[in-house]
């Protein structure tokens, strides 16, 4: 296949991959925009596969053969609840793949000289860098959200100078790779730092912070893409890891305004580098329980209902319960409907793949700022393990989470929150929500709780 | 315990302190029930009811009366009281600073008294809150009976045989009473208005679709912090009389509610209003009880005025309505039980401790324990203090020349690494930055909802890394080999995985059929 053909069938390509991305605004054209990314990433590597260029084809197809199944059956078993752990470990191949082609590319690569030689090693650095980056970070970020590494956040003494020296350290790597001086031996030192970086910068982040970090390693693995892009001098791969570079940084910056924080601090780690006058001696009141019954009793008076879920619905596995609930409420001509905050779960618009896989029609999903001003016509909210993203604390000054927008329940007639018990949430702030008049609490799992609510009703 | 359930005696009562359900209810918890023969007749729960629900039944009044707890609606009668055994509980109204005399009676049976009257209006104490739900019930029948003597419709209608407008209501008192008569009669389709002299109600009047009435004159701030009203100065009492004269004139029924504990009712309507009144409306006075918020008010009846007006001073709407004032009231006992025997185990322990059972407790083992130390329980914040402001951000030294400054900087570089680079490079960066701008116009246009697929396909798409693989599984180092064909490895797994799950996922999403 000639080289112009192959140019030709990589712009084809770009184009299917911006049209695939282009798809998803809208769950209409979504599969078809899947369906885009997949013809195109086909053309792209069947072009390269047939290009002169490529030789071993032997290995390529059992590599490929081997990848395949392995991601074929990674992708059909996982559960929906785990869709952030697989991400992440998605995310950790992409970065290590880029940290190997980078030593490839800098241990056999064309003659090059002069200035073109200083800028194929400045794009092999920080091809490298990005990559090691990504890949031990994400392998982090997949332990926390699989349980295999506590999810609380690693609090250093110091931890931004060590943050700081990493990043000094690498510059200085980085001027002396590039003069020539230590060639290899930089290179292998560079990565061993920059893997510890990864590391303690996913380490020091707290659980609720997550989607952040999920969407920010997206982002790092696109920008892995694209230096690997510069180092081969291949405009698909720069386009493509433009286009999932930039997605991720736009994820990230819409989860970190539906926190009110600041990108920087959020990667800086937890809310340590604040520090907040607790009014725990502030008599809170006292809450209400109740019971599956008398929730029972008082959706079956209700018309106007709608549904809150947070993390806990995802970790006690409620949704098809909770599906089922709404599906009954349904049938008995109530309004049901979702509210979902955006850094609700652990992955951005996690919960809404949770409902969809429980069968909640989507169009019944509202965000946050569709359905804030509905409350006050809401006869019944079902708050189901969620908290922060709840919690009237959010509009007063003073507390960890001030400004931070949050779903106003409290308007509702009557809030039910389901809880595993009275603790206070990821921001460690207590939630007034729940000493108020028109609240009560069903403490428990959340499966249980529901299950017992369908019985009764 | 063994808990008796007494047939109430006073005339016109029909409710009863137990039905069916709560007597369920309570032998879960340990309890066993005497019910009089007929207690519940009135209320329609029959004696069959109450025996298959497992309660004993007896026709014999005096050992009912036996019983370690009595539970009743109405204070006992000096027989009633003799028939009490030493050490007993009682629950019932009592209404210990209208009745000294009752409470010096039972002081001296040695036995203790929970007055349901007395529980304190906390929030926590809500669920046994029985003045709230007999209130509850008596504003909602207090619009029944207006209806019932109204000679019209209460909504407006347009028929073939012409045009009615709807009945215009002025309900005084937003207490709980005032509230259910506004609910009531606003889903009748009246126009509805409410008048509070509690300015902090407003809200709640409003949201149940009523017009709140204001009077044109300044009280002295001050909140209420018992939660009932208090009496007004004689300035706003005189701008409030002419704000009720006027809307005498235009509405067509009054509900009053308006009540001061330990006080007699304050009279709010007079004989000048009522004679302003257009003829056939209705004035129901829930304060009848307490000498009445209307002029021509007549105890337990309807008293009909010269030019026509119709005032019921009925005192016994709960009992009007005795099925489901049985029913709220017998929950409430249920809810106070709950409390008392916290272990389930049929026994009860009247602990001081909890303030809510301190309030409700009027003599505790045969000596008056009436009134309890009073509690704040107003709903309204109190006056504000200062909010402490934690830490205050300091402001960030911005200067304004630093972001100008750094885009020049910026651009000197880019300046200069352009000059020195090879063309080549500056083709793949112009790719580069606008593929940027594009991704970023693109993915903004993504569906909140479909994040999830976006970071998946994205995964996918990223795979695209492996193409730097293949060009490199041909070198002569061993080791470019072996680690490009790991990494084709891993990156089809990204490519097919990624693809997959967002397949997956996507056929999952689904529009309500």
């Amino acid at each position: 296949m000639s080289q112009g053909l192959i140019t030709a069938i990589y712009i084809i390509a770009a184009i299917l991959f911006i049209s695939s991305l282009n798809g998803l605004s809208s769950q209409e054209t979504a599969k078809r925009g899947n369906v885009f990314g997949i013809i195109g990433m086909f053309m792209a590597v069947v072009a390269t596969v047939a290009s002169s260029q490529v030789s071993g084809l032997g290995y390529i197809t059992i590599a490929m053969i081997v990848g395949a199944l392995i991601g074929v059956r990674l992708a059909l078993k996982v559960e929906m609840t785990s869709m952030p752990e697989l991400i992440a470990i998605l995310h950790s191949f992409v970065g290590l793949a880029a940290t190997f082609i980078g030593f490839n590319s800098y241990l056999d690569h064309g003659v090059l000289i002069g200035t073109a030689q200083s800028i194929h090693n400045v794009e092999v650095f920080l091809g490298i860098f990005i990559g090691a980056v990504t890949f031990t970070g994400s392998l982090v970020a997949f332990g926390k959200l699989s349980g295999r590494v506590k999810s609380t956040a690693l609090s250093l003494p110091g931890k931004n100078w060590i943050n700081l020296s990493a990043m000094a350290i690498s510059a200085f790597l980085l001027v002396s790779f590039v003069g020539g001086d230590l060639g290899l031996t930089a290179l292998i030192i560079m990565a061993v730092i920059a893997s510890l970086f990864g590391i303690h910068l996913v380490a020091s982040i707290g659980g609720a912070d997550m989607p952040v970090v999920v969407s920010m390693l997206n982002s790092y693995s696109g920008w892995a893409a694209a230096a690997t892009g510069f180092m081969l001098s291949n405009d698909l791969l720069i386009i493509t890891g433009a286009l999932v570079g930039s997605s991720g940084a736009i994820l990230s910056y819409i989860m970190c305004k539906a926190m009110n924080r600041s990108f920087v601090s959020v990667i800086l780690g937890g809310f340590g580098n604040e520090t907040f006058v607790q009014n725990t001696d502030v008599d809170q009141g006292t809450h209400i329980e109740t019971s599956a019954s008398e929730v029972a009793e008082t959706l079956s008076m209700a018309k106007n209902i709608v549904i809150v879920p947070g993390y806990g619905m995802a970790v006690a596995q409620a949704q098809y319960p909770v599906a089922e609930l709404t599906k009954i409420l349904r049938s008995k001509g109530k309004n049901v409907r979702f509210g979902i905050h955006p850094v609700a779960g652990r992955l951005p618009g996690h919960m809404n793949v949770l409902l969809a896989e429980a069968k909640v029609p989507y169009d019944i999903v509202l965000e946050m700022d569709e359905i804030n001003d509905d409350f006050e016509k809401t006869d019944v909210v079902l708050v189901i393990g969620a908290n922060d993203t709840v919690n009237p604390a959010a509009n007063e000054p003073g507390t960890p989470i001030s400004g931070m927008p949050v779903l106003s329940v409290w308007n509702a007639s009557k809030v039910f929150i389901f809880k595993r018990s009275m603790g206070v949430g990821y921001a460690g702030v207590q939630n007034p929500l729940f000493f108020k008049e028109n609240s009560e609490m069903l403490l428990g799992d959340a499966k249980v709780s529901v299950t017992a609510i369908l019985k009764n009703l | 315990m063994q808990i008796g359930i007494p047939k109430e005696i006073q005339e016109n009562e029909n409710r009863v302190a137990a039905t069916p359900k709560t007597v369920e209810l309570l032998i879960k918890q340990g309890f066993s029930f005497l019910v009089e023969n007929n207690a519940g007749a009135n209320a329609s729960f029959s004696d069959t009811a109450f025996k298959e629900a497992g309660a004993n039944i007896s026709a014999d009044t005096a050992q009912v009366w036996q019983s370690d707890i009595i539970f009743k609606v109405n204070a006992p009668t000096s027989s009633e009281i003799d028939l009490i055994k030493e050490g007993a509980t009682l629950v019932s109204f009592i209404w210990p600073a209208q009745n000294p005399e009752l409470l010096k009676q039972l002081e001296a049976k040695n036995i203790s008294v929970i007055a349901m009257d007395s529980v304190p209006r906390i929030s926590r104490a809500q669920a046994l809150d029985a003045l709230s739900s007999m209130a509850n019930i008596a504003g909602y029948r207090a619009v029944i009976e207006a209806a019932n003597e109204f000679g019209r419709f209460f909504t407006g209608q347009i028929t073939a045989a012409g045009k009615v407008p709807p009945a215009k209501v002025m309900i005084i008192g937003a207490g709980v009473a005032g509230l259910a008569a506004i609910g009531t009669a606003g889903s009748l389709g009246a126009i509805v208005r409410a008048f509070d002299t509690r300015p902090e109600v407003k809200e709640q009047v409003e949201s149940m679709g009523a017009e709140f009435l204001e009077v044109n004159y300044q009280e002295e701030e001050e909140v209420s912090t018992s939660g009932y009203a208090k009496t007004m100065s004689k300035g706003y009492q005189d701008a409030q009389a002419l704000m009720m004269a006027e809307q005498a004139k235009d509405v067509d029924i009054i509900i009053t509610t308006a009540l001061i504990p330990g006080k007699p009712a304050p009279k709010l309507i007079s004989k000048e209003m009522i004679a302003s009144m257009k003829s056939g409306s209705v004035i129901v006075d829930l304060a009848a009880q307490a000498g009445g918020n209307a002029a021509f008010t007549v105890k337990d009846e309807v008293f009909v005025t010269d030019n026509g007006v119709r005032i019921i001073g009925y005192t016994d709407l709960p009992s009007r309505l005795a099925t489901q004032s049985s029913q709220l009231y017998s929950n409430n006992l249920v809810n106070l039980m709950k409390l008392l025997c916290k272990n389930k185990d049929g026994l009860i322990d009247l602990d001081f401790e909890d303030e809510v059972i301190r309030g409700a407790t009027v003599i505790k083992e045969g000596k008056i324990s009436w009134p309890a130390p009073p509690i704040n329980v107003s709903a309204t914040p109190a006056p504000k203090v200062a909010p402490k402001v934690a830490t205050v951000t300091p402001e960030k030294k911005s200067n304004k020349y630093i972001k100008p400054l750094a885009v020049l900087i910026f651009a000197c570089l880019f300046g200069y690494v352009a000059s020195i680079a090879p063309s080549d490079f500056l083709a793949h960066f112009t790719v580069f930055i606008l593929a940027c701008i594009i991704g970023y116009g693109v993915v903004w246009n993504v569906a909140h909802s479909l994040h999830t697929p976006l970071m998946s396909v994205t995964n996918a798409i990223s795979g695209i890394i492996v193409i730097g693989a293949l060009l490199q599984v041909g070198s002569d180092n061993a080791i470019v080999t072996v680690l490009s064909i790991i990494a084709t490895l891993i990156a089809s797994i990204n490519i097919v995985g990624g693809f997959t799950v967002t397949h997956r996922m996507l056929k999952m999403f689904q529009k309500d059929k």
